[in-house]
C-alpha cells in the first residue's frame, strides 16, 4: 500500500496539452474515482501513473518514490484493463500467475498465492479454464486477480465494467468495493459514469477538457458542487438550471418569478443560475413556487419522473409513485430554499 | 361462389410462384455446383495426372490415357532407390525448412515493430518493403548471383535460402495481423514485468498463430517448389534441390516424363505434412477469445 501523489501534471501531443498541470494527493488505502466525459483526460492520467504514456510536466510519486521515468513493471502498481486484456492463450492459472513469473519466489509459494486469490475472487474450481471457456464476469474476475496477485502499492482500474451488462456491473461494482475493504489497496478507478464514482468512491474527482473540477467525497461533490459542470454531471437525471438575476434577498427568474433564498456570495444585479436537483423539485398539491404543464411523464416505481414545461423552460421534478400527474396537467412544483444551488452565471462557479 | 374462385386462383398462383422460385433457387444451385466441381476437376487434374504418369512404362508416357494399360511400380522403385532422388529431398527440406523458420521469425518481428512502435521513417520504410514487392524475380536473380558469388555463396545452402530469410509479403502480411492484436495485452504484459521482445514472443506471437500458420505454409510452399533461383545458384548435383534434380532425370535425347513424376509425387508428400499440421491453426482464431466477450 502507498500514497500517490501528482503535482502539476502535464501531458502534450505535439503542441496540443490535453492535461493541463493537475495536481492531486491520494492517501494510503484510499479509493479515488475519476469521473468525466470522454476526452476529459481521466484514461491519460491512469495511463500516465501506469507509464505507459511518458509525463511532459509534472511529478507522479507513488510512495515517497518519484516514478515519472520508471517503467511500468518497476512502479509497484497493477491495472485492470477496460477489454481485461487477459491472455487468451493462457488458462485462467496461468494468467493470474502471470504477474508472479519474474517474483523472487518459490514455486510452490507462487501457486498458495494464485490459489488464494483464485479462492477471494471464488474462481477456485475455474483454474484450468481457457478465458473462452469464461463469462464476461469471469474474465473480469480473472483480470483483478491478475492484478491481486502481485499485491501492488496501487491498483488502477480503467473502465473495467464499461462491457459488462447492467446486472452484471452491479454485482461487478459490489465485488470490487469488498475488495478494497478486504485488502486495503490504494485503488485509483476511471469510469464515466457517475454512479459508479458515486457508489465505490471515498473520493471523487470530477474532470472537464483536462483540468479537474472538483475532488471530494460523493456526499460533497453531489450536496456541494463546485460548479455547473458538476452540478450537471453528477446526479441523474441532471440538475435543472434556471438563468436569473441576484436580487440581495433571491433571485429573479428570466420569467420574472422571484424565489427568495438564504444570503449568497453575489452582488446585486448579477447575472445568475439557479440549480434545482430533480430529487429537490417536487410535484405538490398545495401553492408552490412555480406552476407548469406536464409534457412528459417517466414512472420509475417508487417515484415518476415528471418533466414540466414552465414559462419556456423544461423543469424535471419528483412526484408520487403511485399517483403520478398526467401529460397536459397543470402542476404546483416546490423546493426547499437550503437544497437550491447558485452559480455564477458567467463563470460558472458556484455562489456560497 | 366467385369469392372461392378468386381463393382457388389466388392459392394456385401462390403455390405456382412458390414452385418456380424453389425451382429458380435449385436451378442457381445446380449452376453453383457445376461451377465448383469444374473448378475441382482443374485442380485436380494435373495431380491425377502425375499420378497416372508415374505408374506408366516409358512407351506409355505420351498416351494421354488416365488408367494405364500396364500399370507399374517400377517408377517408384527406381527413384527410390537412386542414391540421388534422397539427397535432393534432403536438401529440399533443409532449404524449405530453414527458410520458413527464418522468414515466419524475421517477419513476425518487423511487422510487429512496424504496426507496434511508433518512431521516425517508420511509415517510409513500410513503403519501401512493400515497394520490392513489385520487382519481378526474374529481374533480381542476376544481383543475387553476382552477390553470391562475390561472398562465396554459390553451389551452398546458405546462397540457396538467402533470398527468401525475410519476404515482404510476410512483413506486410504480419503488421497487418498485428494491427488485429489490442494494445491492452501488450500493456498488460509491460506492467507485468515482460520486456519488449518478451511481449513479442510471449503475448503477441500466440495470438497471431493463424497468421503464422498461414505465412508458414506459404513460404514453405514456395521454397519447396522453387526452381528458378536454385537451378541458377547451384554447379553440383549434390546441392540440387528437389525441383532441380528431377529435372535432371532423362538424358540428351529424352525427357524421362514417368521419373519426374514419380518424384514429383513423391515430393509433395511433405507439403500435405505441412499443410495438414498448419491448418488447424488457421482455423482456429484466438484473438478475440481474451476480450470483451
Amino acid at each position: 500500500m502507498a500514497t500517490l501523489s501528482l503535482r502539476n501534471l502535464v501531458k502534450t501531443y505535439g503542441k496540443v496539452e490535453v492535461l493541463h498541470g493537475i495536481s492531486l494527493d491520494v492517501a494510503d488505502g484510499e479509493f479515488v474515482v475519476f469521473v468525466g466525459p470522454s476526452g476529459c483526460g481521466k484514461s491519460t492520467t491512469l495511463r500516465m501513473i501506469a507509464g505507459l504514456e511518458e509525463v511532459s510536466g509534472g511529478e507522479i510519486r507513488i510512495g515517497e518514490r518519484l516514478v515519472n521515468d520508471l517503467e511500468p513493471k518497476d512502479r509497484d502498481i497493477a491495472m485492470v484493463f477496460q477489454n481485461y486484456a487477459i491472455y487468451p492463450h493462457m488458462s485462467v492459472r496461468k494468467n493470474i500467475g502471470f504477474g508472479l513469473r519474474t517474483a523472487k519466489m518459490p514455486k510452490a509459494d507462487k501457486e498458495k498465492r494464485i490459489e488464494e486469490v483464485a479462492a477471494i475472487l471464488g474462481m477456485g474450481d475455474l483454474l484450468e479454464r481457457r478465458p473462452n471457456q469464461l463469462s464476461g464476469g469471469q474474465r473480469q474476475r480473472v483480470a483483478i486477480g491478475r492484478a491481486m496477485v502481485r499485491d501492488p502499492a496501487v491498483f488502477l482500474f480503467d473502465e473495467p465494467l464499461s462491457n459488462l451488462d447492467a446486472q452484471l456491473r452491479t454485482q461487478m461494482r459490489l465485488e470490487i468495493k469488498k475488495l478494497h475493504q478486504r485488502v486495503g489497496n490504494t485503488i485509483i478507478f476511471v469510469t464515466h459514469d457517475q454512479v459508479e464514482a458515486m457508489t465505490m468512491a471515498d473520493r471523487i474527482v470530477i474532470m472537464k477538457d483536462g483540468y479537474i473540477q472538483q475532488v471530494g467525497t460523493p456526499l460533497e461533490v453531489y450536496h456541494k458542487p463546485a460548479n455547473t459542470f458538476v452540478a450537471q454531471f453528477i446526479g441523474a437525471p441532471s440538475m435543472n438550471m434556471l438563468p436569473g438575476t441576484w436580487t440581495g434577498g433571491g433571485v429573479r427568474l428570466a420569467d420574472g418569478l422571484g424565489i427568495e433564498l438564504p444570503r449568497r456570495n453575489a452582488t446585486e444585479g448579477a447575472e445568475v443560475v439557479l440549480g434545482l436537483r430533480p430529487d429537490d423539485l417536487l410535484v405538490t398539491d398545495r401553492k408552490g413556487l412555480f406552476s407548469g404543464t406536464v409534457n412528459i411523464v417517466e414512472p420509475l416505481g417508487a417515484d415518476t419522473l415528471v418533466y414540466v414545461g414552465v414559462n419556456g423552460h423544461e423543469v424535471i421534478a419528483k412526484a408520487s409513485g403511485r399517483e403520478p400527474p398526467q401529460p397536459g396537467q397543470t402542476v404546483e412544483l416546490t423546493a426547499d430554499a437550503g437544497e437550491m444551488h447558485l452559480f455564477d452565471a458567467a463563470s460558472g462557479e458556484a455562489l456560497p | 361462389m366467385a369469392a372461392q374462385d378468386v381463393a382457388i386462383k389466388a392459392s394456385s398462383d401462390t403455390l405456382f410462384s412458390g414452385s418456380s422460385r424453389a425451382s429458380r433457387r435449385n436451378m442457381g444451385q445446380f449452376i453453383r455446383w457445376a461451377l465448383l466441381f469444374s473448378g475441382g476437376v482443374l485442380m485436380v487434374m494435373p495431380i491425377v495426372f502425375m499420378l497416372s504418369t508415374s505408374l506408366k512404362f516409358p512407351f506409355e508416357v505420351y498416351n494421354l490415357n488416365l488408367i494405364p494399360e500396364e500399370p507399374t511400380i517400377e517408377n517408384y522403385t527406381y527413384v527410390l532407390e537412386d542414391g540421388r532422388f534422397y539427397h535432393w529431398f534432403w536438401n529440399s527440406l533443409i532449404v524449405a525448412t530453414l527458410t520458413t523458420i527464418s522468414a515466419v521469425f524475421f517477419d513476425a518481428l518487423v511487422g510487429y515493430a512496424l504496426c507496434k512502435f511508433r518512431f521516425p521513417g517508420r511509415y517510409l520504410i513500410f513503403i519501401a518493403i512493400l515497394s520490392t514487392l513489385m520487382i519481378p524475380t526474374e529481374m533480381l536473380v542476376i544481383p543475387w548471383y553476382l552477390m553470391s558469388k562475390s561472398f562465396g555463396w554459390l553451389d551452398t545452402y546458405w546462397g540457396i535460402m538467402f533470398p527468401g530469410i525475410m519476404t515482404a509479403f510476410g512483413t506486410f502480411l504480419m503488421k497487418q495481423f498485428f494491427e488485429t492484436v489490442p494494445d491492452d495485452f501488450l500493456e498488460a504484459a509491460r506492467i507485468d514485468g515482460l520486456n519488449e521482445f518478451q511481449i513479442w514472443w510471449q503475448v503477441a506471437m500466440p495470438l497471431v498463430r493463424p497468421a503464422l500458420a498461414a505465412l508458414a505454409i506459404f513460404v514453405f510452399l514456395g521454397n519447396w517448389t522453387a526452381f528458378i533461383w536454385p537451378l541458377i545458384v547451384t554447379n553440383s548435383a549434390d546441392m540440387y534441390t528437389l525441383p532441380v534434380g528431377l529435372s535432371s532425370f532423362g538424358d540428351e535425347v529424352d525427357v524421362a516424363w514417368e521419373l519426374i513424376m514419380t518424384g514429383a509425387a513423391i515430393s509433395t508428400l511433405p507439403t500435405l505434412v505441412v499443410f495438414l499440421v498448419f491448418q488447424r491453426f488457421i482455423i482456429r482464431g484466438v484473438v478475440m477469445a481474451g476480450l470483451k466477450g
